[in-house]
């Protein structure tokens, strides 16, 4: 649970604001990271976040706000990285866990990944991004377009040419003022050009669900994003219309998306940034509109007074709209006392890993001629009581070429530029969180 | 090529073979070197030896080296002052530079150079940018003051950057908008008193059409900057509304929150009948529910201020009980909150579902979350009276699973439910008496050893059962001795012929052999009224009970309000007023929800309930365990509340007073005579606060405490002049706090509410530590005395006399201003010396 412990007064500090500082860590707690926008704050703060992460045990369950007597540290975990940020002062902590968020969203797109490793060595890259992204605690230049034009990110040709050349010139700082920076559109830069015009949608639709003992749903949503990838030249503005749009009725849009048209038209009119970018993030959650693809037939037992039980499941399709179910995992976290489990799949294959107690099982795709299951005998600690918990089942499928919430995009039009561009449209549906209660 | 090259070391020493790269005559090797250095600072080492070196490399025409020389001088000029002046003159020229890249980025750095020295020298560079023709430096620079006004805020007034700062609220970009409104609420935030946003209808139009142009970053700003409006009537705020709520689409969730509070505060001012309240009602679920889709980190302070607003409007998200479930791989932390809300969110409707979840997650590994979802059960059926019988069937089937911290919380809250629902479910006593032996937690022994008393006539055994307890009476917890005690009471006074020789023991170990004084008290109280008037004794401590109200663990309405207006921040994830915790308590306005304002035609009358808790709704809510009354009558040990501070009302003291006098001769004289029995129901609807607890430590205070002098109060605000408002007062410093010591009286025909008050700036920085807490609203011909605590730590400004203070205080009527003089040994700490001036 959050630390709530209320900090004493600390005398007179100075009116700080924002995030004060950045500390990364990595999951062995070493600080191989650090940045102040003002004055520099010891390490040492970062023991109360060591602290509280001992009390966690589970990384993934270290409170993301945590006072310490003089300071709040709010932090995030992102690819087993802790950005640990250090505030003195009351700060909305969306902002700066929003903020945070983009900062390794901006790692993972300049560098490919977002790791201790690709940090450590772009670490003056690192630096004049954080510098780039903030002032004062203020946010100053955080759309990737933008940085992409004052920081250039490293790229195989530039090392090479910054290895062998006298250097002279070659620099990874723009020195001209990035020109969306002002403009009304300042996720967009300016004299974009591609000799093939394109533009992709992949609508991905991820379903959350929980599936009680017996089979019905005592919850289930969809969580539906538009990712696009934008090669266009110039200053095209586009417009996406659906055939269903009254299925979005919980939307969060990109900035470059025109509320107003959307309001009363039902259209998607916008001046796209240049690349990758997500255009909209929508939820679907009247349960009627909510298909549970695949099923679960469980049977998992353990007897009193005896060291083994019995495991059984077996997944089937339902709802699936005709399409083939695939990448299909099950996944298990069995009860501490369980030794070892010792099953038969009919197909795909299985592990158990005896340390964390967790069950994989890699099923591939339901062939509905012959339903896939997984069973055997459960091995217990001998001695132990029976374990009082039933294990939750987590699955994923991916369904490719379906929007399960029947969403689908009309048409594309592009206005403001002459070029005709390449457009496509891609559906797949996901488990989300999907869970089967046993 | 990698930049780990740069964390490679020699043997010759980092810092010796550095300097010498920083002076090569190689531009490259120079850039490398510099590189090198702020690698070094990035793992925290020390290279502040450094500094001349870097600075040296400053005036080049190379972007990148520029920057990296700018980025180590933002490190490290504070430690270096005295070089740092070497770097004003790149900076001045920088600033002159015909590239806005070049003159943002100086003045941005100069700013960060905090340095008292250079201050002056960068005034007028910083003009300059201000006004500059490229927007992209005017934002800069707008930031620039801020940073500025926090290294030397006098310097910055008196150069009017400030003005200058007001005036580009109008300027022609929406960027450099936010940034102005960022970097003045910052400064507003360090001067409360400092009317620097003067917000009106014009610059809010400002704000509004630049909210819809800016960044997502300056839209958080505009935003926070917007919640601090008041509109002048529901028109108004309702045409605000309309104008925020697209914000509520916006993909960054920090967006989404402060459009949500704007909402909820403005919300207060619409009339619930208008078709537009309904409307804003229906456009805040989703993306609420939204949010909660989100990356845990988010859903967690999502989840803490979804807690607030359903607690204020519970309408909101009536129906999206689901999506509070939890997954079993939530974080921990998610978990908890979700069941907090979802009990909040339980009602007659979605019972069934609720309780078919709880009874899943109380069989989770998690121990703490297993913990909180029986306690939720219990909870539920207080608060769902048709589903008690249900919820007793869950927790029963739980206590048959035997693990110990599932029966020790059903225990528990099967107490809860047997005090809300009396003499129905005593059937399952039975069962509960089976698992006497597996209680190993002070709470739910106590919890159990107060069932046993509660219905000693029922349990044939009861005599028994609390003997069992009593062989180890001195190792138990005092929450569990005074449950004993009071227990086997009951028991004598329910059975006398069978338990004469318990009641003895125990009332012996209490008062002779125990060193608690509160356990003492409560033994020799039960001792003589059992002596002097059985019958008497037999009406107080087997006095009806009043009933537990439905809901725990409410936040009280006053806070309530005060944090729906601190949406989104530290304030609302923690639950407290920001009073509570921002560092040095600094110049913290308090925020309250408008006034419901109807316009011309609107047929409200005026002086309908404001804000706060709307007569009616009031709670009472169960008390806490420190109360001392509450335990002498056996009242109960419910979850504690966030009890009021320090303000007792006159009615209250009344009735302290009565008892108190009681109670004195109860120690002293021993011809004592129990106090009617009659007055201590009589008082029980009254909110008695720590009404007793408090005469404890009055009356030890003055017994024990040499306090400092105190002046007998004084009229400070005549009613005449305050519309009905009386205010009294004196100044007191005991054991190092200062506080001022108020008495509140309405000597007006209609109810105050809604108390506030700030000082002036003053000679000795004196400020409210805390604020004013008026809990009740005041009625007419009622006083209350309040406690305030002091602090030292507000703004300074010599006043004439010295010693002088104004004070504004408001109430829902009007503002009120006085003047009174403070005595100066208030501020003298007791060892002699003066305290912080």
């Amino acid at each position: 649970m959050p630390v709530m412990r209320v900090p004493p007064n600390a005398g007179a500090a100075q009116p700080q604001k924002m995030i004060h500082s950045l500390f990364l860590i990595n999951c062995s707690g070493d600080i191989f990271l650090e940045k102040h926008w003002k004055s520099v704050v010891s390490q040492s703060v970062c023991d109360y976040f060591f602290e509280a992460q001992e009390k966690a045990v589970d990384v993934e369950n270290v409170p993301p706000v945590i006072s310490t007597p003089h300071h709040y540290l709010i932090s995030i975990y992102r690819d087993k990285l802790f950005f640990v940020s250090v505030i003195q002062t009351e700060v909305p902590p969306l902002f700066v866990i929003e903020f945070l968020h983009r900062v390794a969203d901006t790692f993972q797109d300049y560098f490919g990944e977002c790791s201790e490793a690709a940090i450590k060595d772009n670490v003056v890259i690192v630096y004049e991004l954080l510098e780039e992204m903030l002032d004062n605690g203020f946010p100053l230049a955080t759309e990737s377009n933008i940085l992409k034009e004052l920081i250039k990110p490293p790229t195989i040709l530039r090392s090479v040419v910054n290895s062998i050349t006298d250097y002279e010139g070659s620099s990874n700082v723009g020195d001209t003022l990035p020109t969306g920076q002002l403009s009304n559109i300042p996720w967009r830069r300016a004299g974009v050009k591609y000799t093939n015009n394109e533009a992709y949608f992949d609508v991905v639709e991820e379903i959350d669900a929980i599936i009680d003992k017996s089979g019905s749903t005592v919850f289930a949503e969809i969580q539906g994003v538009i990712d696009a990838c934008i090669k266009l030249s110039g200053m095209p503005d586009l417009s996406l219309s659906f055939m269903n749009p009254r299925l979005l009725d919980d939307v969060s849009f990109h900035p470059c998306i025109r509320f107003k048209r959307w309001e009363s038209e039902r259209v998607l009119s916008f001046i796209p940034p240049d690349g990758n970018f997500r255009l909209i993030s929508y939820r679907v959650s009247s349960q009627n509109l909510v298909a549970i693809p695949v099923y679960v037939k469980h049977s998992i037992s353990f007897k009193e007074n005896s060291s083994c039980g019995r495991f059984d499941i077996t997944i089937g399709p339902k709802q699936n709209m005709g399409k083939t179910i695939e990448g299909i995992t099950v996944t298990v976290h069995m009860p501490k006392v369980v030794l070892n489990m010792n099953l038969t799949p009919t197909q795909g294959s299985y592990t158990f890993d005896p340390v964390t107690k967790v069950l994989t099982w890699d099923v591939g795709k339901i062939t509905p001629q012959k339903l896939p299951s997984l069973k055997g005998l459960v091995n217990l600690q001998s001695g132990a009581p029976k374990p009082e918990e039933n294990p939750s089942l987590n699955i994923q499928f991916k369904i490719q070429q379906l929007a399960i919430s029947g969403l689908k995009v009309n048409r594309l039009d592009m206005y403001g530029e002459k070029y005709k561009p390449f457009k496509g449209v891609k559906y797949v549906t996901k488990a989300g969180k999907f869970q089967v209660r046993t | 090529m990698t930049d780990s090259k740069y964390f490679t070391t020699t043997k010759k020493g980092e810092i010796f073979e550095l300097k010498a790269e920083l002076n090569s005559d190689k531009k490259e090797k120079k850039k490398e070197a510099v590189k090198k250095v702020i690698a070094s600072m990035t793992v925290g080492k020390d290279v502040s030896a450094l500094f001349p070196d870097v600075v040296n490399c400053m005036q080049t025409d190379n972007l990148e080296l520029k920057k990296l020389v700018y980025l180590y001088l933002m490190n490290y000029a504070k430690s270096q002052p005295d070089m740092a002046i070497m770097a004003v003159n790149t900076f001045v020229k920088d600033c002159e530079d015909p590239n806005p890249l070049i003159r943002a980025l100086a003045v941005r750095t100069m700013g960060c150079i905090r340095v008292d020295k250079i201050t002056e020298y960068l005034c007028e560079p910083l003009r300059k940018c201000l006004k500059d023709e490229d927007p992209y430096v005017r934002k800069t620079a707008a930031v620039c003051v801020a940073k500025l006004h926090d290294i030397n805020a006098q310097l910055v007034e008196d150069q009017g950057f400030l003005d200058t700062l007001k005036d580009l609220i109008s300027d022609s970009n929406p960027m450099v908008v936010a940034n102005a409104v960022a970097a003045l609420s910052e400064i507003a935030e360090s001067h409360p008193s400092s009317n620097l946003l003067d917000l009106n209808p014009q610059s809010i139009n400002k704000l509004l059409t630049a909210l819809n142009e800016c960044t997502e970053w300056g839209q958080i700003f505009i935003l926070d900057c917007l919640a601090n409006y008041t509109p002048k009537d529901d028109r108004e705020a309702q045409s605000i509304c309309e104008r925020v709520t697209p914000r509520l689409s916006h993909a960054n969730s920090a967006v989404v929150l402060s459009a949500v509070k704007v909402l909820m505060k403005f919300m207060e001012m619409l009339s619930k009948d208008l078709d537009y309240y309904g409307t804003l009602l229906k456009k805040l679920a989703p993306p609420l529910v939204t949010l909660l889709s989100a990356e845990p980190e988010l859903q967690y302070v999502a989840l803490r201020n979804i807690n607030l607003i359903v607690q204020k409007r519970p309408e909101i998200l009536k129906h999206e009980m689901k999506v509070f479930f939890v997954k079993y791989n939530d974080p921990i932390y998610v978990k908890l909150e979700k069941l907090d809300i979802m009990i909040r969110l339980a009602s007659q409707a979605n019972i069934a579902q609720v309780l078919a979840e709880l009874k899943e997650y109380a069989t989770e590994v998690d121990v703490d979350f297993v913990r909180k979802a029986v306690r939720a059960i219990g909870r539920c059926a207080i608060k769902v009276e048709q589903s008690a019988e249900r919820c007793v069937s869950t927790l029963l089937d739980l206590i048959q699973t035997k693990v110990n911290y599932v029966v020790q919380e059903a225990i528990v809250v099967i107490k809860d439910i047997f005090r809300k629902y009396p003499n129905k479910y005593e059937s399952v006593i039975a069962t509960l008496c089976e698992n006497l032996d597996s209680l190993d937690e002070p709470e739910a022994r106590a919890a159990m050893i107060w069932i046993v008393g509660e219905y000693a006539e029922r349990i044939d055994n009861a005599d028994e059962l609390l003997e069992s307890f009593l062989e180890g009476f001195h190792d138990e917890s005092t929450q569990v001795q005074l449950q004993l005690l009071t227990a086997i009471v009951k028991l004598f006074l329910k059975k006398p012929t069978e338990t004469q020789e318990l009641v003895q023991q125990v009332l012996s170990l209490a008062t002779q052999d125990s060193d608690n004084p509160d356990l003492r008290d409560r033994g020799y109280i039960y001792w003589r009224l059992l002596s002097t008037d059985p019958v008497a004794a037999k009406e107080v401590v087997l006095a009806e009970k009043p009933l537990i109200s439905e809901e725990t663990d409410l936040i009280e309405p006053t806070l309530l309000d005060e944090l729906i207006c601190y949406i989104g921040t530290l304030a609302s994830v923690y639950h407290k007023p920001p009073s509570a915790f921002v560092e040095g308590g600094r110049g913290v306005v308090h925020k309250s929800l408008p006034p419901r304002t109807a316009s011309s035609e609107s047929t409200e009358s005026p002086e309908m309930a404001p804000a706060g808790a709307p007569p009616g709704e009031q709670l009472d809510v169960i008390p806490t365990q420190g109360d001392l009354l509450g335990d002498l009558l056996n009242l109960d040990l419910g979850p504690p509340v966030s009890g009021p501070p320090l303000a007792t009302s006159s009615v209250q003291m009344g009735a302290v007073d009565l008892l108190g006098g009681g109670l004195d001769s109860l120690i002293g004289a021993p011809n004592f005579v129990a106090p009617p029995a009659a007055t201590v129901p009589a008082n029980l609807g009254a909110p008695m606060g720590s009404g007793l607890s408090d005469l404890f430590d009055l009356t030890s205070g003055v017994g024990t405490l040499s306090g400092s002098y105190v002046a007998p109060k004084a009229v400070w605000l005549p009613a005449m002049k305050a519309k009905g408002l009386e205010i009294s007062g004196t100044f007191t410093r005991q054991v190092g706090s200062i506080s001022m010591d108020l008495q509140l009286t309405n000597k007006a025909l209609q109810v105050m509410t809604d108390f506030a008050i700030q000082f002036n700036r003053n000679s000795f920085g004196l400020a409210p530590a805390a604020p004013l807490q008026v809990h009740a609203p005041l009625s007419p011909n009622q006083t209350v005395e309040i406690s305030l605590p002091l602090n030292t730590v507000g703004s300074v400004m010599k006043m004439e006399p010295l010693n002088n203070l104004q004070v504004a205080v408001k109430n829902n009527i009007d503002v009120f201003y006085f003047s009174t003089l403070y005595p100066l040994h208030i501020l003298f700490v007791e060892d002699g010396k003066m305290g912080e001036s």
